[in-house]
């Protein structure tokens, strides 16, 4: 499965994307689209900002952090060999040009959002060469933003802490894996995928907004479906167009919306189908 | 079906939480108190870094006041401080020699090649040597210790020779670093065994295997077919699979869910974090490093806490239940209840309480505190 040209063109062209979920198999032989995709427009940092909902309680009140996730290499290469029969071996790749590329974007979007902390999560105690690399990077992007503070934790060290007291983290950065995970963990405490919005950043300018969440088969077509997500994402995507006056109108329509249990969607609890949650919404912008 | 394959293998496997009786203990000597007796036990005991020698202390000092028969065999391990430590060399002999080891936490440092110059660190060093193939991370509520979930009572399982601490690492092109991750279908099925065999002794009945098939399909692929296939062999257990990050998010909103997990390496090295922040954090939970012979039980987050050294406030519990697994490992059964008991009772009673508690109590005053709740 290839991504078709037009669509190619298409976000060349325009710059700016919002996509929704894709879905990829489990262990069988294609690589998954998604990364195709961030492969094929150099997206190269995925940035989630996690902040805890108003009116969506989750046992975690106070989380107000975004995760920076390096995009296009790690443990994400999709390079593995049948060693013999029975060992496998999975490459995990880090390269110091783009480990400088994430690290220094993330000191930008902590300056850009008025952000105090840049944290650099890694697990060079163990992955030495490859994470002490990645490590060094934001060391020295670092130093290029003396106004950031720069903290470095292993990845175990922010697990622990950070299903105690999400409070202590700003902004986090780091390699492939670790930011998937964590992301989906700091997604977890806000209240799940379905809140979560995203944005995959390329260079020139370029980014994709999307959705996090499964494609929810299972739910489809039924009017049922949260665009919660799908929503914050879009107005993601203005504020990185400029357009930020109208993204913060929306996302707190969309929050006075998830208050009222009327109008809130039934995975949070709600009453409102989807089309009931986006007239609510619409509302409660004019 | 595979079964006749795998189960030959199998046959000849000790696992080392069947074995009742391994150590020759006398255990009639086991129900009266024991100052004054000769000790019948030597365990190796292994300070670490960071606040390992004060929570030692703990432990030795209340084994001596209650009259536990362990010996001590105590060796300096460290490889921040390597001029100073014992060789490997010597501390395998010694856990060989003892078969159960109770540690504090060797830190290994970073930087490229660490402090050592090699990628290898002591620890992966150590498990490789003594084959120490599971983890084990029990993640207990304490009642009397408020978190944000409660009544948590699930078990990680974690392997831990191979996998993303393989340390095969090399920079192909200047500025372009190559980490292998290594996965096998002989350590994929020993865990996937372990785990299962775990369940069925602890009344357990889920296991749960967690892994990143989609992205990782060949590695984490075998991991999962291993885990499935042994999964065959006990109809009595429920095998789930799970993805890592879903199974992060499901960990901080409904952690209930889960009984016995099995995961690689690193999955579990964020995992057992993970359940230990959500019982109570590092200080409260003990881990459990098991090879075909030998047993070492140390805290179970692994955090060596160095900003505590010399300032009082490490919490004890940790090696404490570990020192009470211990025991019981031991057949020393009534020192064991005993001690692990005392530690829930001091925390339910809520009159002495640690910073981690909201309260003021440095380690000593609460160990003293487990001391005095301490019933033989």
């Amino acid at each position: 499965m290839v991504i078709p040209q037009k669509a190619i063109d298409s976000v060349n062209k325009n710059k700016i994307g919002l996509k929704g979920p894709l879905a990829t198999p489990v262990g069988k032989g294609h690589q998954s689209l998604n990364l195709a995709l961030r492969k094929t427009f150099n997206l190269y940092a995925n940035v989630r900002p996690c902040r805890s909902i108003e009116g969506y309680k989750t046992p975690y009140d106070d989380v107000d952090l975004v995760t920076i996730r390096e995009n296009t290499e790690g443990e994400y290469s999709g390079i593995e060999h049948v060693i013999v029969d029975g060992v496998v071996q999975s490459i995990k790749l880090i390269t110091e040009v783009a480990s400088r590329r994430v690290a220094e974007f993330a000191f930008r979007y902590a300056v850009a959002n008025g952000r105090k902390s840049v944290t650099a999560v890694h697990k060079a105690n163990i992955m030495r060469m490859s994470d002490g690399l990645f490590l060094q990077c934001c060391r020295e992007a670092a130093e290029k933003f003396p106004e950031v503070q720069f903290d470095e934790m292993y990845l175990d060290t922010v697990c622990l802490h950070m299903v105690q007291d999400p409070k202590k983290y700003d902004v986090l950065v780091m390699p492939n894996l670790y930011g998937d995970i964590l992301s989906d963990l700091c997604a977890g405490l806000i209240g799940g995928l379905g809140v979560t919005p995203s944005g995959n950043i390329g260079e020139n300018g370029a980014a994709i907004f999307e959705s996090v969440h499964g494609t929810a088969p299972d739910i489809a077509g039924q009017d049922k479906a949260n665009p919660t997500a799908l929503l914050l994402s879009a107005c993601m995507m203005l504020k990185h167009m400029g357009l930020g006056t109208y993204g913060s109108k929306i996302e707190k329509a969309a929050f006075e919306a998830i208050k009222n249990k009327e109008t809130r969607t039934a995975d949070l609890g709600g009453k409102a189908t989807c089309s009931q949650f986006t007239d609510a919404v619409c509302r409660y912008v004019d | 079906m595979r079964i006749k394959q795998i189960y030959p293998t199998y046959r000849q496997t000790r696992c080392l939480h069947y074995s009742q009786s391994s150590l020759a203990l006398s255990s009639a000597k086991e129900h009266s108190p024991l100052v004054g007796t000769k000790p019948v036990n030597t365990v190796t005991l292994i300070p670490g870094d960071g606040v390992g020698a004060e929570l030692m202390g703990s432990v030795q000092m209340i084994f001596k006041q209650i009259g536990v028969p362990v010996q001590w065999e105590e060796l300096f391990v460290s490889e921040t401080s390597s001029s100073r430590s014992a060789s490997l060399d010597d501390v395998l002999k010694s856990i060989r020699k003892n078969q159960v080891c109770l540690k504090g936490v060797i830190s290994s440092g970073h930087g490229v090649s660490g402090v050592s110059g090699e990628l290898e660190t002591l620890n992966m060093k150590m498990r490789r040597a003594l084959d120490l193939f599971a983890y084990v991370v029990h993640a207990k509520s304490i009642p009397g210790l408020l978190t944000r979930h409660n009544d948590l009572d699930f078990v990680v399982v974690r392997e831990q020779l191979e996998g993303e601490y393989s340390a095969l690492e090399h920079e192909s092109v200047p500025g372009v670093v190559e980490s292998l991750k290594i996965i096998t279908r002989g350590r994929s099925e020993r865990i996937a065994k372990f785990a299962f065999d775990y369940a069925i002794k602890h009344g357990r009945k889920k296991v749960t295997a967690v892994h990143k098939a989609n992205i990782m399909k060949l590695g984490d692929g075998q991991f999962l077919q291993s885990c499935e296939e042994i999964s065959e062999l006990y109809p009595s257990i429920a095998l789930e699979t799970m993805i890592i990050d879903n199974c992060c998010m499901q960990l901080v909103s409904n952690p209930w869910q889960f009984d016995v997990m099995v995961m690689p390496n690193l999955y579990g090295n964020i995992v057992d974090n993970i359940a230990a922040g959500l019982v109570g954090g590092a200080g409260v939970v003990p881990g459990e490093n098991y090879s075909e012979d030998y047993v070492i039980y140390e805290p179970g987050a692994r955090h060596s806490f160095h900003e505590g050294v010399g300032r009082n406030i490490a919490n004890p519990t940790a090696i404490l239940l570990a020192a009470s697994k211990m025991l019981a490992h031991l057949n020393l059964h009534h020192f064991s209840s005993a001690l692990s008991s005392a530690v829930y009772e001091v925390f339910k009673s809520g009159k002495v309480r640690m910073r981690d508690m909201g309260g003021q109590a440095t380690s000593i005053d609460f160990t003293k505190a487990i001391l005095q709740a301490i019933r033989l």
